[in-house]
């Protein structure tokens, strides 16, 4: 696989404050990618110094084969970051034509990328006047000028309406579909979910998890059940050896799988025992509820350490 | 280059305010120079014309429009402060350099624009001097008219330093309004500087030796007051009242000097900030 971008050992001190500890990971072509992490989570510092527009501490970061240096790197890469920046006082098409000259591309491209996150009527008019979602519409526009080896997003829809959010979403989806590689930075767990084959979880500046997103726990999945006989269910599994933590939340009981076992198999062994079920639901966790339970490893593990 | 001067040239040029700040201090020089060379008459009672005074006179015609024509200035100074000002208030700094355009480039864009600035203000005023004096002036022998053209390098030099050092003030302040009050306090300073020389040397002379290293001080120096020189010429007699206004190399030298420490610190200043 071709890589992209390559980070070893980044880290960046705000004074006292690390935001971004010893952090590593590779970015191959064609995939899209989530970078996952609560506010503060070092998200937009990494971004920034690959960007060239925040100083690393120490480590290193190279694009592409590593040959060329990182501005010239970031002419084949469209990127936003947090807002959208142009000049207030330029209509859209002469601040894409300040990005064109920037990167050193050709003007044509810019009717057609307005075309494609449809800007098009509005290309004479200043972008003061353009409303968030636009505004987050034309960074997308400027973004593909260059038609770039990848896409870096940092949290794409912040502060749009739920209209603004989908048109956002469907133009990351219609990108991605033609095989640009996507970087997107979010907190919105669902919103990674929803576009990213890819995730790497970051908490407090340090890699929790790199990896495809449906590998991201090796779970086996949970029960989610209700039982007129609830403490002899819950005692039945916290004895049984494929349960590992057993959770009582009123008068649903899940049990965490350690091994893999299947609904009907789950269901035979209580009507074995004389238990019956009134509800039985077999799930794998979502994103969100991984990455809660990445988060908390880590606390409890901090915590015993 | 001629990329990184479009693109500041198109940042500059969309935006009224710069645009008509530049108009103003192209303009502006242009007119008064013009006005002050045409016969006024003021209803019949007298006219004026300041041809008469012997100013607009080969050699010292040059001396005469490139001191007073450097006090237009301040409105293009305006334009460099704000013109960095505006790259920060709008984070477009910022996506400048994600665009892919380097730090080094970002600051030699800003740069390249001050010396076409500086570049294009000496030859209006060398163009509009020179046909003045040939229409006014009593000598147009050719050795005569080019004498002291160094005083266009003068200013050219004094504009450029000028520039720079608001380049500076507005890379390290970040706010335009700011960076032109830096300007008032670094004037402040100079006399300061010149107080403090003044109090170890006990003579003036001596103070302001060391004052004209400063930068501002020494911006103004390059094109000394032409004044005293017109009164001189009235006066041939008044020995006393002599004084050196020529442009010395080593004037031009320390401008040169300050402008390129300027330039490489407002370089320093970007590559070390986070954004």
């Amino acid at each position: 696989m071709e890589p992209i971008l390559t980070i070893n050992n980044l880290t960046k001190k705000f004074g006292y404050l690390t935001a971004v500890k010893d952090l590593s990971f590779t970015i191959n072509k064609g995939n899209v990618y989530g970078i996952l992490g609560p506010n503060g989570s070092g998200k937009s510092t990494t971004l920034g110094i690959v960007l060239n527009v925040v100083n690393k501490t120490s480590g290193d970061f190279h694009w592409f084969d590593g040959n060329i240096s990182t501005h010239d790197a970031l002419k084949q890469v469209g990127a936003i970051i947090e807002r959208p920046n142009f000049y207030p006082y330029m209509t859209a098409e002469q601040n894409l034509k300040l990005v064109c000259k920037i990167k050193g591309v050709d003007h044509s491209k810019i009717d057609e990328k307005l075309e494609i996150v449809g800007l098009l009527d509005r290309k004479h008019h200043k972008f003061r006047t353009y409303s968030l979602g636009m505004k987050q519409r034309l960074a997308i526009a400027s973004a593909l000028l260059n038609d770039p080896e990848i896409l870096i997003l940092d949290e794409p829809t912040n502060g749009l309406d739920p209209q603004g959010i989908h048109q956002i979403r469907q133009i990351i989806k219609e990108i991605a579909a033609n095989g640009t590689t996507i970087l997107l930075a979010s907190h919105l767990l669902d919103e990674v979910e929803k576009v990213c084959t890819h995730v790497v979880v970051l908490r407090k500046g340090e890699k929790l998890y790199s990896g495809r997103v449906d590998e991201m726990i090796s779970s086996h999945g949970f029960f989610e059940l209700k039982a007129e006989k609830q403490d002899e269910l819950v005692a039945l599994l916290n004895n049984h050896p494929n349960f590992g933590k057993v959770k009582v939340d009123g008068d649903l009981i899940t049990g965490f799988l350690t091994e893999p076992m299947s609904a009907p198999e789950f269901n035979k062994l209580m009507f074995d025992k004389g238990i019956i079920l009134s509800h039985l639901v077999k799930r794998k966790e979502s994103l969100e509820e991984q990455f809660l339970q990445l988060t908390d490893e880590l606390k409890s593990n901090q915590k015993t350490a | 280059m001629l990329r990184l001067i479009q693109l500041e040239l198109q940042k500059l040029w969309l935006n009224k305010v710069s645009r008509a700040l530049i108009f103003v201090s192209f303009i502006l020089p242009f007119t008064v120079l013009v006005l002050s060379s045409i016969k006024i008459n003021f209803f019949g009672f007298f006219t004026l014309e300041l041809g008469e005074l012997g100013i607009f006179n080969f050699p010292i015609i040059w001396h005469i429009t490139t001191f007073f024509a450097s006090y237009f200035k301040f409105f293009f100074a305006i334009v460099v402060v704000s013109m960095i000002g505006n790259e920060y208030s709008n984070k477009t700094l910022k996506q400048n350099l994600i665009d892919g355009l380097s730090k080094k480039e970002f600051i030699l864009s800003k740069f390249y624009t001050i010396v076409f600035f500086s570049l294009c203000a000496t030859i209006l005023i060398g163009l509009a001097t020179f046909f003045i004096g040939m229409y006014y002036s009593s000598y147009t022998e050719a050795s005569i008219v080019v004498r002291e053209i160094e005083f266009l390098l003068a200013y050219f030099v004094k504009l450029v330093g000028f520039f720079s050092l608001c380049l500076f003030f507005g890379m390290l302040v970040k706010r335009s309004a700011f960076a032109l009050a830096f300007l008032v306090v670094l004037y402040i300073v100079e006399w300061l500087v010149f107080w403090g020389a003044y109090k170890i040397f006990g003579n003036g002379d001596d103070a302001f030796k060391v004052k004209n290293f400063m930068p501002l001080e020494s911006m103004y120096k390059l094109i000394d007051q032409p004044i005293q020189r017109i009164v001189m010429t009235k006066f041939p007699e008044k020995t006393e009242m002599a004084y050196d206004y020529a442009v010395h190399w080593y004037e031009i030298a320390i401008v040169v000097g300050w402008s390129a420490l300027f330039i490489f610190l407002s370089y320093r200043l970007l590559k070390k900030r986070d954004l």
